[in-house]
Protein backbone atom coordinates (compact mmCIF):
# COMPACT_ATOMS: atom_id res chain seq x y z
CA UNK A 1 0.00 0.00 0.00
CA UNK A 2 1.27 3.56 -0.94
CA UNK A 3 0.41 6.23 1.52
CA UNK A 4 0.17 9.57 -0.54
CA UNK A 5 0.93 12.52 1.85
CA UNK A 6 0.45 15.21 -0.64
CA UNK A 7 -2.96 14.93 -2.69
CA UNK A 8 -4.68 18.19 -3.40
CA UNK A 9 -8.68 18.32 -3.95
CA UNK A 10 -10.90 21.31 -5.63
CA UNK A 11 -9.96 23.30 -8.54
CA UNK A 12 -6.63 24.72 -9.37
CA UNK A 13 -7.40 27.99 -10.14
CA UNK A 14 -5.44 28.09 -13.31
CA UNK A 15 -6.07 25.13 -14.70
CA UNK A 16 -8.18 22.03 -15.18
CA UNK A 17 -6.68 19.08 -13.85
CA UNK A 18 -7.95 15.43 -14.61
CA UNK A 19 -8.62 14.69 -11.25
CA UNK A 20 -10.58 17.49 -10.10
CA UNK A 21 -13.99 16.56 -10.27
CA UNK A 22 -15.70 15.26 -7.18
CA UNK A 23 -14.84 11.46 -6.70
CA UNK A 24 -12.48 11.22 -9.78
CA UNK A 25 -9.24 11.67 -7.78
CA UNK A 26 -9.57 8.53 -5.11
CA UNK A 27 -10.52 6.63 -8.39
CA UNK A 28 -7.59 7.49 -9.68
CA UNK A 29 -5.46 6.87 -6.97
CA UNK A 30 -6.90 3.51 -5.90
CA UNK A 31 -5.70 2.36 -9.55
CA UNK A 32 -2.52 3.70 -8.63
CA UNK A 33 -2.22 1.51 -5.46
CA UNK A 34 -2.47 4.47 -3.18
CA UNK A 35 -4.37 2.91 0.12
CA UNK A 36 -4.40 6.42 2.35
CA UNK A 37 -4.01 9.93 0.77
CA UNK A 38 -3.81 12.61 3.23
CA UNK A 39 -6.00 15.55 0.97
CA UNK A 40 -5.70 19.34 0.90
CA UNK A 41 -7.56 22.02 -0.81
CA UNK A 42 -6.63 23.94 -3.57
CA UNK A 43 -9.33 26.65 -2.31
CA UNK A 44 -7.26 26.54 0.61
CA UNK A 45 -4.63 28.66 -0.71
CA UNK A 46 -6.84 31.81 -1.72
CA UNK A 47 -10.02 31.43 -0.33
CA UNK A 48 -10.57 34.06 2.79
CA UNK A 49 -14.08 31.37 4.26
CA UNK A 50 -11.39 29.35 5.23
CA UNK A 51 -14.37 27.23 7.45
CA UNK A 52 -16.10 26.40 4.53
CA UNK A 53 -13.08 25.69 2.33
CA UNK A 54 -12.64 22.81 5.56
CA UNK A 55 -16.18 21.93 5.55
CA UNK A 56 -16.12 21.01 1.91
CA UNK A 57 -12.68 19.05 2.14
CA UNK A 58 -14.27 17.11 4.83
CA UNK A 59 -17.13 16.39 3.86
CA UNK A 60 -16.03 15.55 -0.11
CA UNK A 61 -13.14 12.85 2.16
CA UNK A 62 -16.50 11.20 4.40
CA UNK A 63 -18.58 10.86 1.42
CA UNK A 64 -16.35 10.71 -1.62
CA UNK A 65 -13.12 9.61 -0.75
CA UNK A 66 -13.58 6.12 -1.43
CA UNK A 67 -12.40 5.45 2.30
CA UNK A 68 -8.67 6.59 1.24
CA UNK A 69 -8.75 10.51 1.48
CA UNK A 70 -7.34 11.76 5.11
CA UNK A 71 -8.44 15.77 5.12
CA UNK A 72 -6.27 17.93 6.03
CA UNK A 73 -7.54 21.50 6.63
CA UNK A 74 -6.59 25.12 5.80
CA UNK A 75 -5.51 27.64 8.78
CA UNK A 76 -4.68 30.76 7.81
CA UNK A 77 -3.01 32.72 11.30
CA UNK A 78 -4.01 36.05 9.45
CA UNK A 79 -7.50 35.45 9.30
CA UNK A 80 -9.42 36.95 12.81
CA UNK A 81 -10.61 34.47 14.52
CA UNK A 82 -8.47 31.30 12.62
CA UNK A 83 -8.38 29.16 16.34
CA UNK A 84 -11.67 28.42 15.72
CA UNK A 85 -10.90 27.07 12.08
CA UNK A 86 -8.24 25.00 13.84
CA UNK A 87 -10.63 24.51 16.85
CA UNK A 88 -13.69 22.86 13.78
CA UNK A 89 -10.18 20.83 12.06
CA UNK A 90 -9.76 19.24 15.67
CA UNK A 91 -13.02 18.94 17.32
CA UNK A 92 -16.02 18.77 14.58
CA UNK A 93 -14.09 17.09 11.34
CA UNK A 94 -11.79 15.02 13.44
CA UNK A 95 -8.52 16.15 11.31
CA UNK A 96 -5.18 14.46 12.06
CA UNK A 97 -3.56 17.67 10.65
CA UNK A 98 -3.70 20.66 9.05
CA UNK A 99 -2.00 21.98 5.60
CA UNK A 100 -0.31 25.67 6.07
CA UNK A 101 0.48 27.99 2.87
CA UNK A 102 2.72 30.77 4.11
CA UNK A 103 3.23 32.25 1.17
CA UNK A 104 -0.05 32.22 -0.04
CA UNK A 105 -1.52 34.09 3.07
CA UNK A 106 0.87 36.46 3.19
CA UNK A 107 3.37 35.89 6.51
CA UNK A 108 6.82 34.65 6.91
CA UNK A 109 8.14 31.97 9.26
CA UNK A 110 9.13 34.10 11.96
CA UNK A 111 5.58 36.10 12.55
CA UNK A 112 4.80 35.16 16.19
CA UNK A 113 1.43 34.07 14.70
CA UNK A 114 3.11 31.61 13.28
CA UNK A 115 4.55 30.05 15.86
CA UNK A 116 1.82 30.95 18.10
CA UNK A 117 -0.23 28.49 15.41
CA UNK A 118 1.89 25.58 15.57
CA UNK A 119 2.00 25.81 19.71
CA UNK A 120 -1.98 25.53 19.48
CA UNK A 121 -1.58 22.84 16.62
CA UNK A 122 0.95 20.39 18.59
CA UNK A 123 -1.69 21.00 21.42
CA UNK A 124 -4.27 20.02 19.94
CA UNK A 125 -2.44 17.00 18.60
CA UNK A 126 -2.87 18.15 15.13
CA UNK A 127 -0.15 17.49 12.48
CA UNK A 128 1.30 20.23 10.52
CA UNK A 129 2.00 19.94 6.80
CA UNK A 130 3.87 23.08 5.77
CA UNK A 131 4.05 23.65 2.14
CA UNK A 132 6.89 25.55 0.65
CA UNK A 133 5.15 26.25 -2.83
CA UNK A 134 2.83 24.62 -5.12
CA UNK A 135 4.33 26.03 -8.20
CA UNK A 136 7.64 26.82 -10.17
CA UNK A 137 7.88 30.55 -9.63
CA UNK A 138 9.25 31.16 -12.89
CA UNK A 139 5.77 30.04 -14.65
CA UNK A 140 3.21 31.62 -12.51
CA UNK A 141 0.08 33.69 -13.85
CA UNK A 142 1.85 36.90 -14.21
CA UNK A 143 -1.33 38.37 -11.77
CA UNK A 144 -0.32 35.74 -9.37
CA UNK A 145 3.28 35.53 -8.53
CA UNK A 146 3.76 34.02 -5.25
CA UNK A 147 7.27 33.13 -4.11
CA UNK A 148 8.17 30.40 -2.26
CA UNK A 149 8.21 30.21 1.82
CA UNK A 150 11.61 30.78 3.07
CA UNK A 151 11.73 28.46 5.89
CA UNK A 152 15.04 29.13 7.11
CA UNK A 153 13.34 30.93 10.36
CA UNK A 154 12.05 27.39 11.09
CA UNK A 155 14.81 25.79 13.40
CA UNK A 156 14.66 28.19 15.97
CA UNK A 157 10.26 28.13 15.23
CA UNK A 158 10.31 24.52 16.27
CA UNK A 159 12.50 24.45 18.89
CA UNK A 160 10.27 25.62 21.57
CA UNK A 161 7.35 23.77 20.60
CA UNK A 162 7.01 19.82 22.28
CA UNK A 163 5.31 17.19 20.86
CA UNK A 164 5.22 19.07 17.30
CA UNK A 165 4.52 16.83 14.33
CA UNK A 166 5.84 18.85 11.43
CA UNK A 167 6.12 18.00 7.38
CA UNK A 168 7.59 19.93 5.02
CA UNK A 169 5.28 19.41 1.63
CA UNK A 170 7.43 20.77 -1.92
CA UNK A 171 10.53 20.95 -0.86
CA UNK A 172 12.89 21.24 0.50
CA UNK A 173 13.49 24.45 -2.21
CA UNK A 174 16.12 26.40 -0.86
CA UNK A 175 16.56 25.20 2.32
CA UNK A 176 20.54 24.51 3.19
CA UNK A 177 21.71 21.38 3.15
CA UNK A 178 22.96 21.89 6.56
CA UNK A 179 19.37 23.10 7.37
CA UNK A 180 17.19 19.89 6.13
CA UNK A 181 19.70 17.85 7.89
CA UNK A 182 18.89 19.45 11.15
CA UNK A 183 15.56 20.11 10.85
CA UNK A 184 15.17 16.11 10.40
CA UNK A 185 16.80 15.65 13.28
CA UNK A 186 14.56 18.06 14.92
CA UNK A 187 11.50 15.49 13.61
CA UNK A 188 10.58 16.76 10.80
CA UNK A 189 9.68 15.04 7.98
CA UNK A 190 10.18 15.79 4.14
CA UNK A 191 8.22 14.81 1.00
CA UNK A 192 9.65 14.54 -2.39
CA UNK A 193 7.39 15.86 -4.92
CA UNK A 194 9.38 18.36 -6.05
CA UNK A 195 12.67 17.13 -5.25
CA UNK A 196 14.77 16.98 -8.25
CA UNK A 197 18.16 15.36 -9.71
CA UNK A 198 18.98 12.17 -10.94
CA UNK A 199 17.96 9.21 -8.14
CA UNK A 200 16.88 12.21 -5.81
CA UNK A 201 15.03 10.08 -3.58
CA UNK A 202 18.24 8.04 -2.74
CA UNK A 203 20.31 11.31 -2.82
CA UNK A 204 17.79 13.03 0.43
CA UNK A 205 17.81 9.41 1.90
CA UNK A 206 21.55 9.86 2.36
CA UNK A 207 21.35 13.13 3.61
CA UNK A 208 18.57 12.69 6.30
CA UNK A 209 18.20 9.27 6.87
CA UNK A 210 15.10 6.94 5.15
CA UNK A 211 13.11 7.69 8.43
CA UNK A 212 12.17 10.87 7.71
CA UNK A 213 11.52 10.30 3.87
CA UNK A 214 7.67 10.30 2.97
CA UNK A 215 5.88 9.60 -0.20
CA UNK A 216 3.86 12.77 -1.70
CA UNK A 217 2.86 13.28 -5.24
CA UNK A 218 1.12 16.92 -5.20
CA UNK A 219 -1.12 14.87 -7.46
CA UNK A 220 -3.27 16.11 -9.65
CA UNK A 221 -1.11 19.56 -10.31
CA UNK A 222 1.66 17.31 -10.76
CA UNK A 223 1.35 13.93 -13.06
CA UNK A 224 1.16 11.25 -9.96
CA UNK A 225 3.53 9.23 -11.80
CA UNK A 226 6.44 11.44 -11.61
CA UNK A 227 6.59 10.40 -7.47
CA UNK A 228 6.35 6.99 -8.36
CA UNK A 229 9.04 6.64 -10.66
CA UNK A 230 11.33 9.34 -8.58
CA UNK A 231 11.45 5.66 -6.51
CA UNK A 232 11.82 3.21 -9.29
CA UNK A 233 14.93 5.40 -10.65
CA UNK A 234 16.88 5.49 -7.45
CA UNK A 235 16.86 1.66 -6.93
CA UNK A 236 16.29 1.34 -3.40
CA UNK A 237 15.82 -1.96 -1.39
CA UNK A 238 12.72 -3.54 -0.33
CA UNK A 239 12.72 -1.98 2.72
CA UNK A 240 13.42 0.94 2.12
CA UNK A 241 10.86 1.38 -0.35
CA UNK A 242 8.33 0.19 1.57
CA UNK A 243 9.43 2.89 4.80
CA UNK A 244 9.15 5.52 1.92
CA UNK A 245 6.15 4.48 0.51
CA UNK A 246 3.79 4.03 3.99
CA UNK A 247 5.40 3.33 6.86
CA UNK A 248 7.11 6.37 7.58
CA UNK A 249 3.88 8.42 6.99
CA UNK A 250 1.82 6.00 9.20
CA UNK A 251 4.32 6.21 12.03
CA UNK A 252 4.21 10.04 11.89
CA UNK A 253 0.74 10.11 12.08
CA UNK A 254 0.71 7.74 15.03
CA UNK A 255 3.11 9.56 16.73
CA UNK B 1 11.53 -2.34 -25.37
CA UNK B 2 8.81 -1.71 -22.90
CA UNK B 3 5.50 -0.60 -23.20
CA UNK B 4 3.60 1.46 -20.40
CA UNK B 5 1.67 -1.27 -18.98
CA UNK B 6 5.10 -3.87 -18.45
CA UNK B 7 6.83 -0.35 -17.48
CA UNK B 8 4.64 0.32 -14.61
CA UNK B 9 4.82 -3.23 -13.58
CA UNK B 10 7.79 -2.99 -13.49
CA UNK B 11 7.90 -0.41 -10.84
CA UNK B 12 5.91 -2.80 -8.35
CA UNK B 13 8.27 -5.51 -9.09
CA UNK B 14 11.17 -3.20 -8.47
CA UNK B 15 9.95 -1.87 -5.53
CA UNK B 16 8.75 -5.18 -4.17
CA UNK B 17 5.18 -3.86 -3.40
CA UNK B 18 2.04 -4.32 -5.26
CA UNK B 19 1.88 -0.53 -4.99
CA UNK B 20 0.69 0.13 -9.00
CA UNK B 21 -0.79 -3.13 -8.76
CA UNK B 22 -3.71 -0.73 -10.68
CA UNK B 23 -1.52 0.31 -13.09
CA UNK B 24 0.09 -3.61 -14.07
CA UNK B 25 -3.40 -4.77 -14.42
CA UNK B 26 -3.58 -7.97 -16.40
CA UNK B 27 -2.83 -7.11 -19.82
CA UNK B 28 -5.28 -7.36 -22.37
CA UNK B 29 -6.16 -9.37 -25.46
CA UNK B 30 -4.25 -6.76 -28.02
CA UNK B 31 -1.10 -5.64 -25.96
CA UNK B 32 0.28 -2.29 -26.72
CA UNK B 33 3.08 -2.57 -29.02
CA UNK B 34 6.62 -1.63 -26.85
CA UNK B 35 7.90 1.94 -26.34
CA UNK B 36 11.33 2.74 -28.10
CA UNK B 37 12.53 5.83 -24.91
CA UNK B 38 15.12 8.01 -26.75
CA UNK B 39 15.92 10.88 -24.24
CA UNK B 40 16.59 13.86 -25.65
CA UNK B 41 18.56 15.44 -23.23
CA UNK B 42 21.54 14.65 -20.83
CA UNK B 43 24.07 16.41 -19.40
CA UNK B 44 27.29 15.23 -17.67
CA UNK B 45 27.17 17.43 -14.95
CA UNK B 46 25.45 16.55 -11.67
CA UNK B 47 25.51 12.69 -12.29
CA UNK B 48 26.95 10.44 -10.48
CA UNK B 49 30.94 9.53 -11.01
CA UNK B 50 34.16 10.67 -11.26
CA UNK B 51 34.62 10.70 -15.65
CA UNK B 52 32.39 11.35 -18.05
CA UNK B 53 33.03 7.66 -18.92
CA UNK B 54 31.90 6.68 -15.86
CA UNK B 55 29.18 9.07 -15.41
CA UNK B 56 27.54 7.95 -18.53
CA UNK B 57 28.24 4.13 -17.67
CA UNK B 58 26.33 5.18 -14.18
CA UNK B 59 23.58 6.47 -15.98
CA UNK B 60 22.83 4.34 -18.37
CA UNK B 61 22.28 1.72 -15.15
CA UNK B 62 19.87 4.02 -13.68
CA UNK B 63 17.96 4.63 -17.20
CA UNK B 64 17.51 0.98 -16.99
CA UNK B 65 15.48 0.88 -14.00
CA UNK B 66 12.65 3.14 -15.94
CA UNK B 67 13.45 1.16 -19.16
CA UNK B 68 14.94 4.36 -21.23
CA UNK B 69 16.43 2.92 -23.94
CA UNK B 70 18.78 5.28 -25.58
CA UNK B 71 20.44 8.56 -24.37
CA UNK B 72 21.67 11.84 -26.35
CA UNK B 73 24.12 13.84 -24.50
CA UNK B 74 25.60 17.79 -25.16
CA UNK B 75 27.69 20.20 -23.27
CA UNK B 76 30.62 19.31 -20.97
CA UNK B 77 31.74 18.17 -17.88
CA UNK B 78 30.82 21.43 -16.11
CA UNK B 79 28.05 24.07 -16.78
CA UNK B 80 30.50 26.52 -17.75
CA UNK B 81 29.47 29.68 -19.11
CA UNK B 82 26.34 31.28 -20.35
CA UNK B 83 28.45 32.60 -23.29
CA UNK B 84 31.79 29.80 -23.79
CA UNK B 85 34.84 30.71 -25.79
CA UNK B 86 35.92 28.35 -28.37
CA UNK B 87 38.60 26.79 -26.06
CA UNK B 88 35.57 26.02 -24.26
CA UNK B 89 33.22 24.78 -27.11
CA UNK B 90 36.09 22.84 -27.97
CA UNK B 91 37.33 20.68 -24.35
CA UNK B 92 33.38 20.69 -23.89
CA UNK B 93 32.68 18.69 -26.91
CA UNK B 94 36.10 16.62 -26.94
CA UNK B 95 34.53 15.63 -22.87
CA UNK B 96 31.11 15.00 -24.75
CA UNK B 97 32.53 12.85 -27.49
CA UNK B 98 35.56 11.00 -24.93
CA UNK B 99 32.10 9.78 -22.81
CA UNK B 100 29.46 8.52 -24.80
CA UNK B 101 32.22 6.92 -27.29
CA UNK B 102 32.33 3.33 -24.98
CA UNK B 103 28.62 3.23 -25.42
CA UNK B 104 28.13 4.73 -28.86
CA UNK B 105 25.49 4.51 -30.55
CA UNK B 106 22.96 3.19 -27.55
CA UNK B 107 24.24 7.02 -26.34
CA UNK B 108 24.58 9.48 -29.22
CA UNK B 109 25.65 13.16 -28.94
CA UNK B 110 24.84 16.25 -29.72
CA UNK B 111 27.78 19.12 -30.71
CA UNK B 112 27.51 22.52 -28.69
CA UNK B 113 27.74 25.79 -30.37
CA UNK B 114 27.96 29.60 -29.46
CA UNK B 115 26.83 31.75 -32.54
CA UNK B 116 28.87 34.76 -31.02
CA UNK B 117 31.93 32.61 -32.75
CA UNK B 118 30.39 31.72 -35.92
CA UNK B 119 33.55 30.83 -37.98
CA UNK B 120 35.02 28.53 -34.70
CA UNK B 121 31.50 27.11 -34.54
CA UNK B 122 31.07 26.20 -38.28
CA UNK B 123 34.97 24.26 -38.71
CA UNK B 124 33.61 22.84 -34.94
CA UNK B 125 30.38 21.44 -36.65
CA UNK B 126 32.53 19.80 -39.28
CA UNK B 127 34.86 18.62 -36.47
CA UNK B 128 32.57 16.78 -34.61
CA UNK B 129 29.30 16.18 -36.67
CA UNK B 130 30.28 16.28 -40.80
CA UNK B 131 33.51 14.28 -39.43
CA UNK B 132 33.20 13.31 -36.15
CA UNK B 133 29.79 10.86 -34.27
CA UNK B 134 28.04 13.34 -33.26
CA UNK B 135 24.47 13.85 -34.71
CA UNK B 136 23.14 16.94 -33.78
CA UNK B 137 23.84 20.53 -32.69
CA UNK B 138 22.90 22.31 -28.93
CA UNK B 139 22.60 25.69 -28.40
CA UNK B 140 22.24 27.22 -25.22
CA UNK B 141 21.99 30.81 -23.83
CA UNK B 142 24.60 32.41 -25.62
CA UNK B 143 23.09 34.52 -28.00
CA UNK B 144 18.92 35.05 -28.92
CA UNK B 145 18.11 32.72 -31.72
CA UNK B 146 16.71 35.10 -34.08
CA UNK B 147 19.51 36.88 -34.73
CA UNK B 148 21.26 36.47 -38.29
CA UNK B 149 24.44 35.31 -37.02
CA UNK B 150 22.29 31.53 -36.41
CA UNK B 151 21.39 31.44 -40.54
CA UNK B 152 25.15 30.18 -41.34
CA UNK B 153 25.20 28.02 -38.73
CA UNK B 154 21.85 26.50 -39.49
CA UNK B 155 22.19 26.26 -42.88
CA UNK B 156 24.95 23.72 -42.14
CA UNK B 157 23.01 21.61 -39.96
CA UNK B 158 20.69 21.40 -42.32
CA UNK B 159 22.84 20.21 -44.92
CA UNK B 160 23.62 17.31 -42.93
CA UNK B 161 19.97 17.16 -41.66
CA UNK B 162 21.61 17.59 -38.06
CA UNK B 163 18.48 18.26 -35.67
CA UNK B 164 19.02 21.55 -33.70
CA UNK B 165 17.95 21.86 -29.99
CA UNK B 166 17.56 25.09 -29.05
CA UNK B 167 17.16 25.96 -25.07
CA UNK B 168 14.02 28.34 -24.71
CA UNK B 169 12.25 29.99 -21.52
CA UNK B 170 10.14 32.37 -21.10
CA UNK B 171 10.91 33.11 -17.22
CA UNK B 172 8.45 35.80 -14.92
CA UNK B 173 11.91 36.15 -13.13
CA UNK B 174 13.57 37.74 -16.27
CA UNK B 175 15.48 35.63 -18.93
CA UNK B 176 19.53 35.75 -19.22
CA UNK B 177 20.51 38.31 -21.49
CA UNK B 178 21.30 35.91 -24.71
CA UNK B 179 18.54 33.05 -23.43
CA UNK B 180 15.71 32.62 -26.29
CA UNK B 181 12.13 31.87 -26.58
CA UNK B 182 9.99 30.42 -28.58
CA UNK B 183 9.22 33.49 -30.24
CA UNK B 184 12.81 33.82 -31.41
CA UNK B 185 12.83 30.26 -32.23
CA UNK B 186 9.63 30.68 -35.08
CA UNK B 187 11.70 33.34 -36.19
CA UNK B 188 14.62 31.42 -36.91
CA UNK B 189 12.70 28.65 -38.21
CA UNK B 190 10.61 30.95 -40.59
CA UNK B 191 13.90 31.90 -42.23
CA UNK B 192 14.93 28.37 -42.40
CA UNK B 193 11.94 26.03 -43.63
CA UNK B 194 13.75 23.01 -44.19
CA UNK B 195 15.62 23.15 -40.88
CA UNK B 196 14.90 20.27 -38.19
CA UNK B 197 14.19 22.70 -35.43
CA UNK B 198 13.46 21.56 -31.34
CA UNK B 199 11.73 24.06 -29.06
CA UNK B 200 13.83 23.27 -25.63
CA UNK B 201 11.93 23.02 -22.42
CA UNK B 202 8.47 23.60 -24.49
CA UNK B 203 9.75 27.37 -23.03
CA UNK B 204 9.53 26.42 -20.20
CA UNK B 205 6.01 28.20 -19.73
CA UNK B 206 4.31 25.64 -21.73
CA UNK B 207 1.13 26.34 -21.80
CA UNK B 208 2.49 29.77 -23.82
CA UNK B 209 4.93 27.70 -25.79
CA UNK B 210 2.99 25.43 -27.12
CA UNK B 211 0.79 28.53 -28.55
CA UNK B 212 3.62 30.04 -29.83
CA UNK B 213 5.41 27.35 -32.23
CA UNK B 214 1.91 25.65 -32.94
CA UNK B 215 2.09 27.36 -36.65
CA UNK B 216 5.97 26.38 -37.55
CA UNK B 217 5.17 23.13 -38.54
CA UNK B 218 9.16 22.54 -38.28
CA UNK B 219 9.53 23.66 -34.37
CA UNK B 220 9.49 20.19 -32.58
CA UNK B 221 8.60 20.29 -28.63
CA UNK B 222 10.40 19.00 -26.13
CA UNK B 223 9.39 18.16 -22.89
CA UNK B 224 12.55 18.06 -20.79
CA UNK B 225 13.79 20.49 -17.39
CA UNK B 226 10.47 21.68 -15.92
CA UNK B 227 8.25 20.33 -13.02
CA UNK B 228 6.19 17.40 -14.04
CA UNK B 229 2.92 19.43 -14.68
CA UNK B 230 0.00 17.13 -15.35
CA UNK B 231 -1.47 18.40 -18.75
CA UNK B 232 1.48 19.23 -20.79
CA UNK B 233 1.61 16.56 -22.92
CA UNK B 234 -2.27 16.41 -23.79
CA UNK B 235 -2.26 19.91 -24.49
CA UNK B 236 0.85 19.27 -26.67
CA UNK B 237 -1.01 16.44 -28.97
CA UNK B 238 -4.18 18.77 -29.06
CA UNK B 239 -2.55 21.76 -30.14
CA UNK B 240 0.82 20.36 -32.10
CA UNK B 241 -0.12 16.68 -32.84
CA UNK B 242 1.20 13.65 -31.88
CA UNK B 243 4.55 13.71 -34.34
CA UNK B 244 5.71 17.11 -32.44
CA UNK B 245 6.28 15.63 -29.15
CA UNK B 246 9.84 14.78 -27.80
CA UNK B 247 10.88 13.40 -24.86
CA UNK B 248 13.96 14.33 -22.86
CA UNK B 249 14.72 14.69 -18.89
CA UNK B 250 17.67 17.58 -18.46
CA UNK B 251 19.38 14.65 -16.63
CA UNK B 252 21.10 15.28 -13.96
CA UNK B 253 19.49 18.87 -13.28
CA UNK B 254 16.42 16.97 -13.31
CA UNK B 255 15.09 13.06 -12.48
CA UNK B 256 14.58 10.68 -15.60
CA UNK B 257 11.39 10.18 -13.37
CA UNK B 258 9.60 13.34 -12.86
CA UNK B 259 9.95 14.08 -16.82
CA UNK B 260 9.24 10.66 -18.15
CA UNK B 261 6.03 10.87 -16.12
CA UNK B 262 4.64 13.94 -18.05
CA UNK B 263 4.40 11.42 -20.83
CA UNK B 264 3.32 7.74 -19.26
CA UNK B 265 1.03 10.04 -17.15
CA UNK B 266 -0.62 11.42 -19.43
CA UNK B 267 -4.27 10.99 -20.93
CA UNK B 268 -3.16 10.38 -24.26
CA UNK B 269 -3.38 7.47 -26.92
CA UNK B 270 -0.46 4.63 -26.63
CA UNK B 271 0.66 6.18 -30.29
CA UNK B 272 1.19 9.41 -29.09
CA UNK B 273 3.41 7.91 -26.20
CA UNK B 274 5.22 5.86 -28.55
CA UNK B 275 6.18 8.90 -30.88
CA UNK B 276 6.82 11.15 -28.40
CA UNK B 277 9.35 8.84 -25.94
CA UNK B 278 10.94 7.87 -29.10
CA UNK B 279 9.69 7.46 -32.31
CA UNK B 280 9.66 11.31 -32.87
CA UNK B 281 13.28 11.55 -32.50
CA UNK B 282 14.13 8.38 -34.13
CA UNK B 283 12.10 9.75 -37.40
CA UNK B 284 14.22 13.04 -36.97
CA UNK B 285 17.53 11.96 -36.76
CA UNK B 286 16.94 8.70 -38.84
CA UNK B 287 18.54 11.01 -42.46
CA UNK B 288 21.79 11.83 -39.98
CA UNK B 289 21.90 8.53 -38.75
CA UNK B 290 21.93 6.78 -42.21
CA UNK B 291 24.11 9.36 -43.76
CA UNK B 292 26.63 8.30 -40.89
CA UNK B 293 25.99 4.52 -41.15
CA UNK B 294 25.18 4.81 -37.21
CA UNK B 295 22.37 1.83 -36.67
CA UNK B 296 21.18 2.61 -33.00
Amino acid sequence: MIVDVGVNLSRWPFRRLRGDEPGQLPAMLLERGVGQAWAGSFDGMLHMDIAGVNERLASECRRGGAGILIPFGSVHPKLPDWEEDLRRCAEDHRMPGIRLHPNYHGYTLDDPDFARLLKEAAARRLAVQLVLKMEDERVQHPLLRVPPVDASPLLGVIAGIPGLRLMILNGPGRLSKDAVVKLAAAGVHFDFAMHEGITGVARLIEQIGAERVVFGSHFPFFTWESARLKVQESGLDANTTERILSQNALRFLSR
Amino acid sequence: MINRREFMAGAAVAAGLAGLGGCASAPSANPPAPFDVWNLHCHLYGLPGTTGEEKVANTLKIADRLGIHRLIFYMGMEVGSANPTPEALRRYNDECMAAIKPFHPRVLGFVYLNPEHVDFCLAEFDRCVKNGPLVGVKLWVARHCNLPELDSLVRRATELQAPIYQHTWMNNLGNKPGESTPQDLVELAARHPDAALICGHAGGDWERGIRIIRASKNVRLELAGFDPAAGVAEMAVRELGPERLIYGSDTGGRSFASQIAKVLGADISDDARRLTLGGNLRRMLQPILDAKGIRP
